[in-house]
């Protein structure tokens, strides 16, 4: 589509189209998670990770199996798959390997198949045809930003166990509260870049 | 809950366990699709339909599915569904699919569909699964239009498209923007939890009296 400066595409996928801020990717496990900041940061690192291989991977199969083939609308299945498969396989080698590794990411692996950020990264890469650098920046600026959303939700809950929230509001009323005046926020750098 | 009846499965659906208000599930695209009443719309209903066929696929072969491959084998089953929502969108509602973009597909991961084959269907017969599918997808659907009726009207003056502010009303450019779709789902998560909380106050206290 563009010849968008890959840097500017990682910057981008930070600040300006934050994955959960601007496109709401990945709230599920952004609200039942983002209880501690080290919690936070575990998930965020092996969400950034897995995000930037399986953008690469899905870039790949798309590119050179599912066009030369006419499956596009295979896609789905495709991308699911690979990512699914992806994730399985770090698991093992991690676990055999890097046990320390492991031990730091271990428990987030299998909740990350279900993470809508993944797949909702490679979908944005193919509806707004990316080249494969592009493709890697994008993924891993995304995972950056994911990463950054979450360990600041999770350092402004740490304050809200002391303050005093009305009843019904307590739980995700008040987190989508806290992530709406983060999205304000963001909306700030705005003016920056446009993607999209 | 081996033998849920019919009866129960709507009220759970839509209202004691609202997928969206209670479970907190499938957040993303209910933020995501509900600036405009259409959009919301044309993404319940889709949901309905993934929901319940899956749910009813799940239920028939979840007497030959093995244990441990079972997440894998309803995640295809979810996809194949999406394909179909996904084709039919692109055929018949061309402006709607571009509109809702990535979010269709986002469907395979939206939780609500995971999590009730995985509750629901793998324990139950068909029938009452695709039931069961149908109620949760009504329940998300009407949360998606509650919020995006609020949105539509204040961040664009129309209702389904229609202008209905009259001539001096400004646009609240803050609703259509993400902040916006934040703050409404908060406000509608609020007010049913209070709801909810003063109904539930208020039958304890008819039991009492009843004693």
């Amino acid at each position: 589509m563009n010849g968008l400066n890959p840097f500017v595409l990682f910057a981008a996928s930070i600040f300006t189209s934050n994955m959960i801020l601007a496109n709401f990717l990945g709230m599920c496990s952004f609200i039942a998670v983002s209880k501690d900041i080290k919690t936070s940061l575990g998930l965020g690192q092996a969400v950034t990770f897995v995000l930037t291989f399986t953008t690469v991977i899905n870039y790949l199969l798309y590119r050179h199996v599912l066009v030369p083939m006419n499956l596009e609308y295979l896609r789905y299945i495709v991308f699911i798959i690979s990512i699914a498969a992806f994730v399985q396989l770090v698991e093992m080698i991690v676990e055999r390997h890097l046990p320390i590794l492991h031990h730091a990411l271990g428990i987030f692996l299998p909740l990350i198949t279900v993470n809508c950020a993944i797949l909702g990264v490679s979908l944005f890469m193919v509806i707004r045809k990316y080249s494969l650098i592009q493709s890697v920046a994008f993924g891993f600026g995304s995972g950056v930003g994911w990463t950054m959303a979450i360990v600041a939700l999770a350092g402004l809950k740490k304050r809200l166990n002391e303050s005093r929230v009305p009843k019904g509001l307590k739980g995700a009323g008040i987190t989508l509260i806290i992530t709406g005046l983060m999205a304000l926020g963001f909306m700030g750098f705005s003016g920056m870049v446009q993607i999209s | 809950m081996a033998k849920t009846r019919a009866k129960d499965v709507w009220i759970m659906g839509i209202w004691k366990e609202n997928p969206v208000i209670i479970q907190v599930l499938g957040i993303c695209s209910a933020l995501a699709v509900t600036n405009r009443m259409d959009n919301a719309l044309i993404m319940g209903v889709g949901l309905i339909f993934v929901t319940a066929f899956s749910e009813l696929t799940v239920s028939l072969l979840r007497m030959h599915t093995p244990k441990h491959i079972r997440m894998m084998v309803q995640v295809l089953i979810i996809s194949a569904f999406v394909i179909i929502v996904d084709i039919y969108l692109k055929a018949y509602l061309p402006n709607a699919s571009k509109a809702l973009g990535p979010y269709v597909g986002l469907i395979i991961t939206n939780c609500i569909i995971m999590g009730r084959c995985e509750v629901f269907a793998q324990k139950n017969k068909p029938a009452i699964s695709f039931l069961d599918g149908i109620f949760n997808g009504i329940g998300y659907t009407l949360v998606l239009m509650v919020v995006a009726f609020a949105r539509e009207l204040l961040g664009f003056g129309t209702f389904f498209g229609i202008p209905v502010m009259g001539e001096g009303w400004m646009n609240w450019v803050i609703m259509i923007m993400p902040p916006g779709a934040f703050f409404m789902l908060a406000l509608v998560v609020w007010g049913v939890n209070t709801l909810r909380e003063k109904r539930e106050i208020s039958e304890r206290a008819g039991e009492v009296k009843a004693r």
